[in-house]
């Protein structure tokens, strides 16, 4: 599958989605904010990182990249689009998923492993983990605090929109394993129709045992939708 | 620090006339040159005396202005130059020593790895949070204008006690500052020091390091090569903050300094550093250019007659083409400029626009400037009209340097020689001297701290802060770089020469800790004034224990940094010789942490205990004092230890390594039983140590040359059997038991049962609890 990866020039976890596409057997290509069209590409990933500096409020500027043009008409279409850390913040802005995220409780950058609570193995993110799983990868973000008026709340909790909920080891969803404070624990959502994945913690950095996790590389073999065993092949070759 | 080989004659008096024969004038609105004006801008007398013997006549205001930059104490190290080059420098394996922008080493497949650390204290002390952030910044240009990639940052911080409120408020500033820059242009932090005590009271330390890598073929350095090439200013605009920050930097601080000195402190902008490394990075891939150096410290000064200077050239430039932030700005203030986030590039005459569309990509300007010439002068002109007109070789090497006499501090020699023997006794008993110990500060988890850091950006964090040393991963390969920064100001203060030693021998103890060989140093030597005999003994002490530690360790110096004047009101710092030390590991799949693995696997103490209590942790924190005489290094034992840890750890025989060192035993095995906060399992331990040494120096001595590692029960008589044939002594000393059970530490004359829980409130509370509360 080829998936895009969209670079702007502050985003600095490009790479990593870069690397997890290829090991997860799919075929990445970098899109510089500037172009206009994704091509042939059959899914889209927005990295984190700080898209034009942040200085304003993550991704609103972002959001006017000239790319996002063709990522929100690609979203609308029913395309992957897929955003990681700063990538989540920009589809908020951009409006393909709903709420915004807010300074983190603590009011301080945070980086460090969380655990999280796989809530719908049905996404074409979360295919190939189990319902209920508890997954571990780091997180690092000043802003990832999620919060939607109690509507919208209401509405993503009604149609089983949440994907990932931060929890503890024993996948119990409780106040000290929150990192941020973001509503209902969230850590990761869908929009409506399920195609637009939005997510704070990065499994971009949990792609291998020697980083101290691999239970982030599940949701790139998702989105590239290959079989196992040829997944398996293709990991041994770039291995 | 500074390349000495090309040192100038004495009493050069060549004239400065330029090529073609034009002198500058004084600007109009130049005040005259008069003794005091040459006292305001640092230089002595004999100093100026010199300038004029080089110059042949009476320099510019401007000229001034440059000479007070480059022969400052930051450009131009007069006072340690001398010293430093009694450091060791050379192996096969160093690509590129002192003088350049960073020191580079091969590690192997090809790869070469840039690196330096370097010091922002003064900055620091004015505005935290700027202070720090620029401090990232420069030295992250160090190391990509060598042609690296910066991987990795660390830093060495020094602050005063944790119960003063302007201390904390310097302390989260300066996380905060180095979090915010280094996470927005996505370096990782992966690792560093964090350190407590009132000798750093109103002057923290905060030293930053980074580390790049390139492909060998890939290096490039700041020179000014090729007559009629073109000199371009790229990046952010010139403006007026930070003018004479080198200067500044060499004057020590004095009470109300705090807002008079402000202009002088430099804004960050990480974003247009984050788009000034690709764009750099590029530039130099694209063969577009000969040289690129950081206009950091003095500017556009330093790195244009650096440029010039280090390629036997000479460089000319119109001040009225470079792309200023403000109108009305002075030759001097251009000149002088401190604005961050800005290169001087020298591109191949006729490649300028490739250049320009290259920056253009990447948002940014790049402006032609100058030319490069054969005169061997740093000319200065203004719409073309001569401002300044000075020879560059005495410009950058031809600062006098000075070695006068030095002499111990008989008040610290006083310290040093206490008896400290009534306090070995613990006043309110072991187990409350315990917790006090592993609860202190300095011994706490920095947990508070380096969770504000990015450690996992570009997913090749492989040992991230919290155990000996970070270690990162080579891109698209196994092989692994080790890093770590020490020195324990309070052993350097007592005795600066083992101090020093100490401080080396601990960072290649903490690289040898996690299986990866030391290499090489970079050192950022922070010190108080030197205008001072009793700081000149410390300096000189430091020094040559370095010296003879680096030499003997096989760990050469690449380069670093000098900070003088670390004062207040008369009160220097502790000596602070920071060693940034950095090895490789060939395998990261090896890499030994230092946390205790499984349940019944055997510890293990490396290494001799003798006790040494002077200038402990333990002292200061149950019993307030800094006394005594601090541990002593054996180098040919510490050598012997770390040869043995890497052959254990090669064999892949550990289940753990930690070194000894601040707290002792004590916070050694509490920190192997605790592992990583959030995700890391804690397990018990029952550990008895027969040495018959009173408890507190048994548990609480800081000795050198000791480890304290685990493995498998049918690793046990192999782990025994390599020690003894690296001659290093080696004592089962316990068992790994589980996560339900304490740590049970018993001697001969007491029995210590800790709880994990209680363990683990103060170990990774103390400072989360004192900034939470405290506010």
């Amino acid at each position: 599958m080829k998936v895009a990866v969209i670079t702007f020039p502050g985003s600095n976890c490009d790479q990593d989605c870069h690397r997890s596409v290829e090991l997860a057997g799919g075929s990445p290509r970098f899109v510089w904010h500037r172009e206009r069209s994704l091509g042939d590409a059959e899914a889209v990933i927005v990295p984190g990182g700080f898209a034009h500096g942040d200085y304003l409020r993550p991704g609103a500027i972002a959001r006017f990249s000239p790319i996002m043009d063709a990522v929100i008409g690609f979203a609308r279409e029913g395309g992957l689009v897929a955003g990681i850390c700063n990538g989540f913040q920009v589809l908020c802005e951009a409006g393909l998923l709903p709420g915004a995220l807010l300074r983190n409780r603590s009011l301080r950058f945070q980086s460090h492993d969380c655990r999280l609570r796989v809530e719908r193995a049905d996404t074409p993110y979360t295919r190939r983990y189990g319902e209920g799983q508890v997954i571990r990868m780091p997180l690092s973000h000043a802003d990832g605090n999620y919060y939607a008026d109690s509507a919208t709340l209401a509405e993503l909790e009604a149609a089983g929109r949440v994907v990932f909920r931060y929890c503890d080891p024993l996948g119990d969803v409780t106040r000290e394993a929150n990192p941020n404070g973001s509503l209902n624990h969230i850590a990761g959502i869908v929009n409506a129709r399920g195609n637009v994945l939005g997510m704070m913690p990065h499994p971009d950095r949990a792609i291998e045992e020697v980083l101290g996790s691999v239970d982030g590389l599940a949701l790139f073999e998702s989105l590239v939708g290959t079989a196992v065993a040829a997944t398996a092949t293709a990991r041994s070759e770039v291995a | 620090m500074t390349d000495d080989r090309r040192s100038p004659g004495n009493g050069t008096t060549q004239p400065a006339a330029s090529a073609n024969g034009e002198f500058p004038l004084p600007r109009p609105g130049d005040p005259p040159i008069t003794p005091e004006l040459v006292a305001e801008h640092g230089l002595s007398p004999g100093e100026y005396d010199r300038i004029l013997r080089i110059m042949g006549r009476e320099p510019t205001f401007t000229e001034l202005g440059v000479f007070s930059a480059m022969w400052s104490e930051h450009c131009g190290y007069k006072n340690s130059k001398r010293l430093l080059r009694l450091l060791p420098t050379q192996a096969p394996w160093v690509i590129q020593g002192p003088g350049e922008n960073a020191g580079v080493i091969d590690v192997g497949g090809g790869w070469a790895l840039a690196f330096k650390i370097e010091s922002h204290n003064h900055p620091s002390a004015v505005e935290p949070y700027q202070g720090a952030a620029t401090g990232i910044g420069g030295i992250l240009r160090d190391v990509f204008t060598m042609g690296a990639r910066p991987v990795a940052t660390l830093n060495s911080l020094h602050f005063g006690d944790l119960d003063r409120p302007r201390v904390r408020y310097l302390f989260s500033g300066v996380v905060k500052g180095i979090g915010d820059y280094g996470n927005c242009v996505g370096i990782p932090s992966t690792g560093g020091e964090v350190y407590f005590d009132k000798g750093y009271e109103d002057n923290p330390i905060v030293n930053a390091m980074c580390l790049g890598l390139m492909r060998r073929e890939e290096l490039i350095r700041g020179t000014a090569e090729g007559v009629g090439n073109t000199l371009m200013a790229v990046g952010a605009r010139t403006g007026r903050d930070g003018i004479h920050g080198a200067t500044f930097a060499s004057e020590e601080l004095s009470e109300g300094d705090d807002e008079a000195s402000r202009p002088q402190v430099q804004v960050g902008d990480p974003f247009t550093e984050k788009l000034l490394l690709e764009a750099s990075l590029e530039l130099i891939a694209s063969g577009h250019i000969v040289g690129i150096q950081d206009m950091g410290a003095a500017g556009l000064t330093s790195s244009g007659a650096e440029m010039a200077g280090r390629s036997g050239t000479g460089v000319v430039m119109d001040v009225a083409r470079v792309p200023v932030r403000e109108q009305g700005m002075t030759p001097y203030e251009i000149l002088l400029s401190e604005s961050q986030e800005r290169m001087l590039v020298v591109a191949e005459a006729g490649r300028e626009d490739a250049v320009r569309e290259i920056l253009e990509k990447w948002e940014l300007e790049a402006e032609t400037i100058g030319q490069v010439t054969a005169t061997g002068t740093f000319r200065v002109l203004e719409d073309g009209v001569a401002v300044a007109d000075i020879p560059a070789l005495p410009l950058t090497r031809g600062c006098p340097t000075y070695e006068r006499p030095g002499e111990e501090s008989p008040e610290i020699r006083e310290l040093r020689r206490t008896d400290i023997s009534p306090h070995v006794r613990p006043p309110n008993g072991l187990e409350s001297a315990f917790l006090a110990v592993v609860g202190s500060p300095n011994v706490a988890s920095k947990q508070w701290v380096y969770e504000q850091y990015d450690t996992t950006v570009r997913a090749n964090s492989i040992e991230r802060p919290g155990g000996d040393a970070g270690v990162f991963r080579v891109p698209g390969t196994n092989r692994g770089v080790a890093a770590t920064t020490d020195c324990n100001g309070r052993h350097t203060y007592l005795n600066p020469r083992q101090g020093a030693m100490g401080a080396v021998a601990e960072a290649a103890r903490n690289v040898a800790c996690t299986g990866a060989v030391p290499m090489a140093v970079t050192n950022c030597l922070n010190f108080g004034s030197p205008l001072k005999p009793h700081i000149r003994h410390q300096f000189r002490e430091a020094v040559l224990g370095m010296r003879d530690a680096c030499a003997y360790l096989e760990t050469p110096v690449t380069g670093g940094n000098v900070s003088f004047y670390n004062e207040t009101d008369g009160q220097a710092v502790y000596p602070t010789p920071v060693i940034g030390m950095v090895g490789v590991i060939d395998d990261v799949g090896a890499v030994v942490r230092h946390s205790f693995r499984d349940e019944g696997d055997a510890i293990f103490l490396l290494g001799t205990n003798r006790g040494e209590l002077g200038g402990s942790e333990y002292l200061y924190a149950v019993h307030g004092i800094v006394a005594g005489e601090p541990p002593e290094v054996s180098l040919p034992a510490e050598r012997s230890l770390q040869r043995c840890l890497l052959a254990l750890a090669g064999l892949r025989l550990l289940g753990s390594a930690h070194d000894v060192a601040s707290g002792g035993l004590a916070a050694t095995l509490v920190e192997s039983c605790l592992g990583r906060p959030r995700t890391g399992r804690a397990v018990g331990a029952s550990v008895r140590l027969e040495d018959d040494l009173p408890d507190t120096a048994l548990l609480f001595g800081e000795d050198h040359g000791r480890v304290v590692v685990s493995c498998g029960p049918e690793e046990e008589k192999r782990v025994c059997r390599i020690a003894s044939q690296y001659g290093v002594p080696c004592a089962r000393i316990g068992t790994v038991t589980n996560g339900e059970s304490p740590l049970e530490i018993e001697t001969r004359s007491s029995a210590l049962r800790l709880d994990l829980d209680v363990l683990r409130d103060r170990y990774f509370g103390t400072i989360s609890g004192i900034m939470s509360e405290a506010g």
